[in-house]
C-alpha cells in the first residue's frame, strides 16, 4: 500500500467516527486521540474498520504503534508490505 | 445547562403570587396552606366543595368556571353556579343508580364538559374518580377497570361499542354505564338522568384520608399501577397551583393536558378551581394556528403545555406567532418531560417570557419542583422544590441509602414524604408500593443532580441511565444535544449493550421537514453532538426514523426503543401514543 492509499484510508475511517475535525487542522505527529478527540471506543471502532477494510489482524499489543496519525500510517504500510 | 440564566425584571417579581422564594419556602407550612382551604368546619373536606360550592357561597356563582370551546369552534360557558348544579345533578344521579360513598367511577371521554361534570359530581357523592384516556383500546381499559374494580362509567355511545361493550362481560363489579349521548342496552341515558335529577344534593363530608381520585401509571414491566389520591391532596393541589403556576382568582388559564393524565385532572381540573379561574378547555387536538388564536381571542393569562407542543410550536416558528396578540399571557409553564434549554430559550424570545418547567409524577398527585414567576430561570433546569418540599439526591446501594449533597453529583431524586397530594398507595399492591420508599425518603426513579444553588437538573429515568466505559450518561443530555441541531425535530437515546463498553450511546433521531436523511446528515449530527457533549457522550451510532415512539403526554418511550433494539418483550404499552416508522 502506497504512503497516500493509507493516508485516504485512515482519514476516510476517522471522518466517519469524528467528522467535526479536518484532517488539514491536526497536528499528524501528535497524540491521535487528543488530536481526533477520540475515546477509547472510537480507537477500537478505528481499528477494527481499518482492520476489516484490509483485512488485517491488528492485536492490541500493536497499539502503542498506532499512537499518532502518522505512526498509524506507518504501520499499516508496514503490516501490508 | 451552559445557557445565560433568564433574569426576571423587578416587575415581575413583585407581581407573583411568591415574590420571594427563599423567604416562602423557609416560612411556609402545610398546616398554613390547609387554611386556604375551607372545610367543613369538623375535621372533614371535600375537594369538589373546595372547587365549586365554595366559591357560589361566598358570591362568586356568576364567574365563568368553565369555557368550553369545541372542535368546530363554538363555544358553551358554565358558571360556578351552573357548575354547582350540574355537578349536584350528576351526584343525584349516582345516587339514584345505587352508587354509595366509596364506589369507583370512571370516565372514558374526551374533552367534553360531561367529562369535568362527572369528576367534581361524583366527589360530591363520595366515590372514587379514575379518569381514563379516550385514546386507549379495550386492553388498557380492561386491565384498568379490573384492577380499580369500577362500579360505572361514563362514556360516550361511540366508545362504549367500540371498546367497551365486548369487555363488559369481564368486568363483573361494573353495574352502571352511561352514555352522554343516546342509549344501548343495559345503559343509562345520561342527559335523561341529570334532567330527572335534582339540582341539590348534599356534598358528602369525607375524612383527609378518605380515597379521592385513583390515577393509573405504566409500569416498566408488569400491569399498571393504580395510583392512589384522598380529599387532603386538594390541600396541594391549591396551594401548588397559587405557588407554582401563579394562579389566582379570576385568571383565565389554560391546561392542554387531557384529564386521562394526572396533570388533566390535578391541574386542568381540580387546582384552577379552586383558584378560582376561569378555565378554557378545548375538546380539539393541537394545531398551531388554533392555539395561537385561542391564546389571543380568550386572553389567556396562565398557560400549562407539554414539550411535545413547545417543540411543534418552535418548528412552526415565531412568525406563527407574530399575527396574534398575546400581550394577556402572564406565565407559561411546561410539564410533562424536561424542556430542552433551546425550547426555554426560544420561548423567551418569542413571548418575551420563558415556559417555566416543572417536575412532579402521578404518585407525588401535585408540581414537586418548579421554576417560579419570580425566580431566575436556568434553562433546562426544573427548579427548586415547592415550598413544603423537601428534596434530595441520594444513592441506593446494596440497601443503604446515602443523600448525596455535593453539587452536581448524579443520583436518584428523592422527596422527604409528608405533603398532603403524595400517593397512599398503589391499589392492592402494597410491596410495590412500600419499594418506593426507604430511610424516610419516597424514591421518585428519576435521576438527577443538584447545583451548588439548588436548582435540579433532569438526568433521566432511573432505567434509562447508559453507563458506557464508566461513565455515566443521561440520554436528555444527548437528546437535547441532538435538538440543538437545525434537522432535528425528535430524539430518543439509549444505551445498547456493547462488549467492551457495557453499553453504547445510540441515537434514534426524526428530521424536520425539508431534510432529508442522508449519509452526510449523519456525519453531519455525529460532529455536532461530538462537539456538544464529547466523544464520551455523543452517540456512537446514529439512525434516522420518521416518528419516534411517544407517549399521551408526549414522553418519548426509550424503553421501547431499546425493548426493539435488543429483541425484548414490549412490555406495557398502552400509554404508546404515536408510535416509531
Amino acid at each position: 500500500m502506497t504512503h497516500e492509499e493509507a493516508e485516504a484510508a485512515i482519514a476516510e475511517e476517522l471522518h466517519a467516527i469524528a467528522p467535526e475535525i479536518a484532517l488539514e487542522d491536526i497536528d499528524r505527529s501528535g497524540v491521535l486521540r487528543e488530536e481526533f478527540d477520540i475515546d477509547s471506543m472510537d480507537f477500537l471502532r478505528l481499528v477494527t474498520a481499518l482492520g476489516e477494510r484490509f483485512e488485517l489482524a491488528m492485536p492490541e499489543a500493536d497499539y502503542p504503534q498506532m499512537g499518532s496519525f502518522d505512526a498509524l500510517v506507518g504501520y499499516l504500510k508496514q503490516k501490508t508490505a | 445547562m451552559t445557557s445565560d440564566p433568564i433574569i426576571k425584571p423587578d416587575g415581575t417579581r413583585a407581581r407573583a403570587n411568591m415574590p420571594d422564594y427563599a423567604k416562602a419556602y423557609a416560612a411556609f407550612s402545610w398546616a398554613d396552606a390547609e387554611r386556604d382551604i375551607d372545610g367543613f368546619g369538623d375535621g372533614s373536606l371535600n375537594i369538589a366543595h373546595e372547587a365549586v360550592d365554595r366559591h357560589v357561597a361566598a358570591g362568586h356563582g356568576a364567574q365563568v368556571a368553565i369555557r368550553w370551546i369545541a372542535k368546530a369552534g363554538d363555544s358553551r360557558d358554565i358558571t360556578y353556579s351552573e357548575l354547582q348544579d350540574l355537578t349536584n345533578r350528576f351526584a343525584n344521579v349516582l345516587r339514584n343508580q345505587g352508587l354509595e360513598k366509596g364506589d369507583r367511577v370512571y370516565s372514558l371521554l374526551g374533552r367534553l364538559p360531561d367529562l369535568y361534570i362527572a369528576a367534581l359530581g361524583t366527589l360530591k357523592a363520595g366515590c372514587v374518580f379514575c379518569p381514563l384516556f379516550s385514546a386507549f383500546g379495550p386492553e388498557p381499559i380492561q386491565s384498568r377497570m379490573e384492577i380499580g374494580q369500577a362500579n360505572a362509567i361514563i362514556t360516550s355511545s361511540r366508545l362504549y361499542r367500540r371498546k367497551l361493550k365486548g369487555i363488559r362481560g369481564n368486568l363483573p363489579d361494573l353495574r352502571t354505564v352511561f352514555l352522554i349521548d343516546g342509549d344501548e342496552d343495559a345503559t343509562i341515558d345520561l342527559n335523561a338522568a341529570m334532567n330527572a335529577a335534582n339540582d341539590t344534593f348534599t356534598t358528602e363530608r369525607m375524612q383527609p384520608e378518605e380515597t379521592a381520585l385513583l390515577h393509573f401509571t405504566s409500569g416498566t414491566t408488569g400491569k399498571p399501577k393504580g395510583v392512589v389520591h384522598v380529599h387532603q391532596a386538594v390541600v396541594a393541589h391549591h396551594a401548588t397551583g397559587r405557588l407554582a403556576l401563579d394562579l389566582r382568582p379570576g385568571d383565565t388559564y389554560w391546561c392542554t393536558a387531557d384529564p386521562g393524565w394526572v396533570t388533566g385532572t390535578s391541574y386542568g381540573i381540580i387546582a384552577p378551581l379552586t383558584n378560582r379561574v376561569t378555565m378554557i378547555i378545548d375538546e380539539a387536538e393541537f394545531d398551531v394556528d388554533r392555539w395561537y388564536a385561542t391564546l389571543a381571542r380568550e386572553a389567556v393569562t396562565v398557560w400549562y403545555t407539554a414539550p411535545t407542543a413547545i417543540r411543534m410550536l418552535m418548528k412552526a416558528g415565531a412568525s406563527a406567532a407574530k399575527p396574534h396578540d398575546l400581550t394577556a399571557l402572564r406565565f407559561m409553564a411546561s410539564v410533562g418531560e424536561p424542556l430542552n434549554p433551546e425550547a426555554v430559550i426560544w420561548s423567551n424570545n418569542t413571548f418575551t417570557m420563558p415556559f417555566h418547567d416543572n417536575w412532579w409524577q402521578t404518585e407525588t398527585g401535585g408540581i414537586m419542583i418548579a421554576n417560579y414567576a419570580a425566580m431566575d430561570v436556568r434553562p433546562g433546569s426544573m427548579g427548586k422544590p415547592l415550598p413544603g418540599i423537601e428534596a434530595g439526591i441520594v444513592a441506593v446501594e446494596g440497601g443503604t441509602l446515602r443523600e448525596l449533597t455535593a453539587p452536581m453529583a448524579i443520583g436518584e431524586l428523592a422527596l422527604r414524604p409528608g405533603w398532603p397530594s403524595m400517593m397512599r398507595g398503589y391499589l392492592h399492591e402494597q410491596a410495590r408500593y412500600e419499594k418506593c420508599f426507604r430511610d424516610g425518603w419516597y424514591l421518585s426513579g428519576d435521576l438527577a443532580m443538584r447545583d451548588a444553588d439548588g436548582y435540579f437538573w433532569f438526568v433521566g429515568r432511573g432505567d434509562d441511565l447508559i453507563k458506557s466505559a464508566g461513565h455515566l450518561i443521561g440520554p436528555f443530555e444527548v437528546e437535547s444535544a441532538l435538538l440543538e441541531h437545525e434537522a432535528v425535530a425528535e430524539a430518543g437515546v439509549i444505551g445498547v449493550p456493547d462488549e467492551t463498553a457495557g453499553e453504547i450511546v445510540k441515537a434514534f433521531v426524526a428530521l424536520k421537514p425539508g431534510f432529508e436523511a442522508s449519509e452526510s446528515l449523519l456525519l453531519e449530527l455525529t460532529g455536532h453532538a461530538r462537539k456538544r457533549l464529547g466523544p464520551a457522550v455523543a452517540p456512537k451510532e446514529i439512525v434516522f426514523r420518521q416518528n419516534l415512539p411517544k407517549t399521551r403526554s408526549g414522553k418519548i418511550m426509550r424503553r421501547l426503543l431499546k425493548a426493539r433494539e435488543l429483541g425484548l418483550p414490549e412490555g406495557d404499552i398502552s400509554t404508546l401514543e404515536s408510535d416509531e416508522r
